[in-house]
Parts: structure tokens; C-alpha cells; sequence
């Protein structure tokens, strides 16, 4: 099961109290050693009654602050609810995600329409405490809730054809008015080579700060590649295309001089327009240096073997 | 008492004043009560670079606004907006070089060379101010005809302020295309026809 409570279903009593939220990862860790495959849920292990989703806890996690919920949820860039860094948070109110499905086409054994629930309930959710750099030059950490991205893709049985994955966000702009401007030309489209959205790293996410995803970043499932800039991590989906050619992304269609296919957080590849060296974490004054591959490098340079990664930026 | 009478008043000038100081108190209550949001330094940056815009164009609107109502006090306010513009200019400035480049100069002359939309803001900041320093009687004397010469030196300032803006948007263009609009059409009315158009004109009209 994933259902996770809507944050204003919480009745404020049964909110975690905030020491214990604080120490939540720590007591997942103890927690975590009793078994592998251990399903958690720290509220209600820790009160009882929340019926908050069940996720394993610190699967990935960073030895950084996590950004305020509070400064997570009103500062987004999400252009289907407006260019304004609150807009999301304001005008994404009244969105609604029942019955959301996401169709699976393309290069797969096993086409459909699937039900969100569907989709996602085989698997166990995951908390992963990622870094989040925006091409715009700031940062956040974020613990989200997610599954890896690959295990959900293998379930659908991928040809030796599909080389690339390709996701679109939904269009409606009754629902989501910022698509009313062509500020961009929706829906969003973004993607990924096999072998990137096979990375463990790579997740869709279902929820952060312990609770369902929030409309504002991108409810009810979102990718997070967290080596990449922001804009790639693609929200409230609605489509994914196995292709056998690299897919059109939309920041690349808007300006592909200043915006790649690959778009990995690269403190050596400057925007045609601005420094990518430094990033201003929220919550701090001054900015810190970039890592490459936004401190993945490690995990994920790998994947671009051979590239130069000042042509394919 | 009437509208002209109203401009010319002793009040006119300190309520000019205080309304070019609201944004300034109004940011420095929100630094100090939380009110800028997730990204504060960004916030500020953009507000006093905003700032530096309108106050700039407002300044540009006075002589139209002369010709318009045939009210010659409109220019009274023009250096008082001015000098504001200019300080705007340089909170916007200071917060950008101290929060973006921690106080390095390499760093952020680095920076002026390789953006172009940097180059345009500083070159704008750099040239308003001789306009600033000379704005005072003395020096209005001192130069002279020279002195107005000098002072067209606002026109290349709006172009470069509005174009400095339009540059570093990334796909947005709406709010700077409505500040580089007003900006021609304040330009225009100083090169062409419309600088004709006055009360007089209107209420000769058939």
C-alpha cells in the first residue's frame, strides 16, 4: 500500500512532534538493521494510529541539512502554475490528482494505461535524502519518497529497441493554468537514455518530508535525477515512451544553446548566460561551490564515459 | 488647492521623498520579519534592481508629463527620483556583490566580463554615477550647457538597465517586455511626433 495521507488530512495532534521528526532518520536506521526488506512507518510506530504510506527510510542519505519543508514547498519552479517562484504553491490549490493514470507506450512489451496505485504498489517506497541544484544556481536537499525509476521501467518489459525514455507532464490548462501562456510549449516533455533512468539513483517519487508529494512539486509522481539540473526532474507525469531516439525536451526546444539533452549539474560547463560554478543553498546568504555531477560523480560519471561533456551539456 | 499649486508646494518635495524611501523601508521590514520568501538574497536582488527600473522611468515620465498638463513643477522631482535611482541602483549592486560574490572582486569582474547581461547592469550602474555626482546646483552651474549633454546620458542608461533585464530572463519575457515598452515610448516622445502633443494641442484640436 502507498496511500499516503494528504499533509491536510493530518489532524494536527497526530502530527509527529518535531524532536522526534528530527531523530526520525536515526530511529529508522536502528529500525532498519531488524531486517532488509522491513516495511516502515514511522508515525504509526512511533504513535500508533497515522495511516502515512509505508516506506523504508534512509535507503540513500546525505550528511547535509535538509531544507525547510516549509521554504520546499513555497519556492518552485513549475511553470504549469505560473513563472513566479510561489505561484506553484498558490495556484496549484485546487488541483486534483484522483484517478490519475500514466500511459506507457513505445518500445515495451507491456503498453497501457496504468492506474497510479497500480502502478506503484508492487513496490516499496523508499526515502532518499537527495541534493536538488537548479540550473538557476540554487540548491535544496529534499527527502523524498520514491521508487527507483529502473525497477518500475523493468516491470514493463523494455525491447532492446528502447534506447531513451521520454516523459510528458499532464496538459490541461483548466487545471493547470499556467499552461494558458505559451511560456513554453506544453505539455513538458523531458527524457532519458536507458541508461540513465536505469541508475538506481534515478526514482520516481511519490511524496517528500514523509508525506504524499505535494501538488506544488510535481503530485501525484515526479522523476528526481538528482545529478542533474532541476528541470529535468519532471513533474505530475503523465506518459512515459520507451524510443529508440534521443525524445525532444522542452527547455531544449526553448533555447538549445543554452539547454541540453543531458543537462548534468556541471560546475566546469557555464549557461551560455551565467555562472554554473557556485549555487546559494536555501536557507544560506552565500553561495558554495557546485560538485560536479552535483556530488554523484561518484556514482553516476560512469554513464558518460567517452562523452565530453562540454559538447554534450 | 489646486494641482498646480499642489506641485509647487513646500510638502510636494518631502512626500516625493517618502515615497521613494516605501520600497526601501518596506524590503528592511521584511528582512527583519521573514517576509522575502525561501530565497531572501535573491528576493532583495530582484526587488532593488526592479526598483532601480521604475524609479528610472519615473524619472523619464516628468518632462512628458510637463508637456502634457503644461505644468512646469513636474521637473522639481527630477533629481530627487533620480538620485534614488541611483540608489537603488547601488543596494541592488551591493547585495549582488556581497551575497553572490562574498565580497571578491576578481570574482565578480570575472563575472562583468563574461555575462553580457552583467556587463549591460554594471555599465548602466557605472554611468549614472557622474549623473549623480553632478546633480547638485554647483555643478549644474559649473558645466553649464555641458551639463545637459552629460545628462542625455540617462537615455543609454534606461536602454541598458531594460536590456539588462531582458537578458537574464529565462523564458518569462512579459514582465521586462512591459519595462522595455514604456521605456521606447518615453524615448520616442523625446525624438518624435508625439513631443508635440500638449494640453495646448489637445484643446486646439476640432
Amino acid at each position: 500500500m502507498i496511500i499516503i495521507k494528504k499533509s491536510w488530512e493530518i489532524a494536527e495532534s497526530e502530527v509527529t512532534p518535531e524532536p522526534l521528526y528530527l531523530r526520525r532518520r536515526e530511529f529508522m536506521k536502528a529500525a532498519g538493521t531488524i531486517g532488509g526488506a522491513l516495511m516502515l512507518s514511522p508515525w504509526s510506530s512511533a504513535q500508533g494510529a497515522l495511516e502515512i504510506g509505508a516506506y523504508q527510510g534512509n535507503a540513500v542519505t546525505l550528511d547535509e541539512e535538509i531544507t525547510e519543508e516549509d521554504a520546499a514547498n513555497s519556492y518552485n519552479n513549475f511553470y504549469e502554475f505560473g513563472t513566479g517562484k510561489e505561484d506553484p504553491m498558490q495556484k496549484s490549490k485546487r488541483f486534483t490528482t484522483d484517478d490519475w493514470t500514466i500511459v506507457v507506450s513505445g518500445e515495451c512489451e507491456k503498453h497501457g494505461s496504468y492506474g497510479l496505485e497500480d502502478m506503484v504498489k508492487p513496490f516499496t517506497v523508499e526515502e532518499r535524502i537527495y541534493r536538488l541544484r537548479c540550473v538557476e544556481a540554487w540548491s535544496m536537499v529534499v527527502p523524498w519518497l520514491g521508487i527507483p525509476l529502473g525497477s518500475i521501467l523493468q516491470s514493463f518489459q523494455p525491447t532492446s529497441k528502447a534506447k531513451y525514455v521520454a516523459f510528458k507532464t499532464l496538459h490541461d490548462p483548466v487545471r493547470m493554468p499556467g499552461q494558458q501562456r505559451s511560456v513554453l510549449d506544453w505539455p513538458y516533455r523531458e527524457g532519458l537514455t536507458i541508461a540513465e533512468a536505469m541508475h538506481p539513483l534515478t526514482i520516481l517519487s511519490v511524496g517528500m518530508y514523509g508525506k504524499t508529494m505535494p501538488n506544488q512539486n510535481g503530485a501525484p509522481i515526479r522523476l528526481v535525477v538528482p545529478w542533474k539540473y532541476g528541470f529535468k526532474s519532471i513533474k505530475s507525469i503523465v506518459g512515459i515512451e520507451f524510443t529508440e531516439t534521443q525524445p525532444q525536451t522542452s527547455w531544449n526546444m526553448a533555447a538549445s544553446r543554452e539547454y541540453g539533452f543531458y543537462s548534468n549539474v556541471n560546475p566546469t560547463v557555464d549557461h551560455p548566460r551565467w555562472s554554473q560554478k557556485r549555487e546559494r543553498r536555501i536557507g544560506d546568504i552565500f553561495k558554495r561551490d557546485t560538485l560536479m555531477l552535483n556530488g554523484y560523480a561518484d556514482e553516476v560519471a560512469s554513464l558518460y564515459d567517452g562523452l565530453d561533456l562540454a559538447v554534450n551539456f | 488647492m489646486s494641482f498646480s499649486a499642489a506641485l509647487k508646494s513646500a510638502y510636494a518635495k518631502p512626500i516625493v521623498h517618502l515615497l521613494c524611501l516605501v520600497p526601501f523601508c518596506t524590503l528592511l521590514w521584511a528582512v527583519f520579519n521573514d517576509g522575502l520568501g525561501a530565497n531572501p538574497v535573491e528576493k532583495l536582488t530582484h526587488e532593488t534592481g526592479q526598483w532601480t527600473l521604475r524609479l528610472l522611468l519615473a524619472t523619464l515620465c516628468l518632462s512628458p508629463l510637463r508637456q502634457w498638463t503644461g505644468q512646469a513643477s513636474w521637473i522639481r522631482f527630477r533629481r530627487v527620483i533620480g538620485l534614488y535611482t541611483f540608489f537603488y541602483g547601488c543596494c541592488h549592486f551591493s547585495i549582488w556583490f556581497i551575497a553572490d560574490h562574498s565580497l571578491d572582486l576578481g570574482g565578480m569582474f570575472e563575472d562583468i566580463v563574461k555575462r553580457p547581461y552583467i556587463t549591460l547592469g554594471f555599465s548602466a550602474l557605472m554611468l549614472m554615477l557622474p549623473l549623480a555626482i553632478t546633480s547638485n546646483q554647483a555643478m549644474i552651474r559649473r558645466l553649464g550647457k555641458k551639463w545637459k549633454s552629460l545628462h542625455q546620458l540617462v537615455y543609454l542608461i534606461i536602454l541598458l538597465g531594460v536590456l539588462h533585464f531582458l537578458w537574464l530572463v529565462k523564458a518569462d519575457y512579459l514582465e521586462p517586455t512591459i519595462y522595455a515598452i514604456i521605456a521606447v515610448i518615453l524615448l520616442l516622445h523625446r525624438l518624435g511626433p508625439m513631443k508635440h502633443l500638449s494640453v495646448k494641442s489637445f484643446s486646439t484640436a476640432p
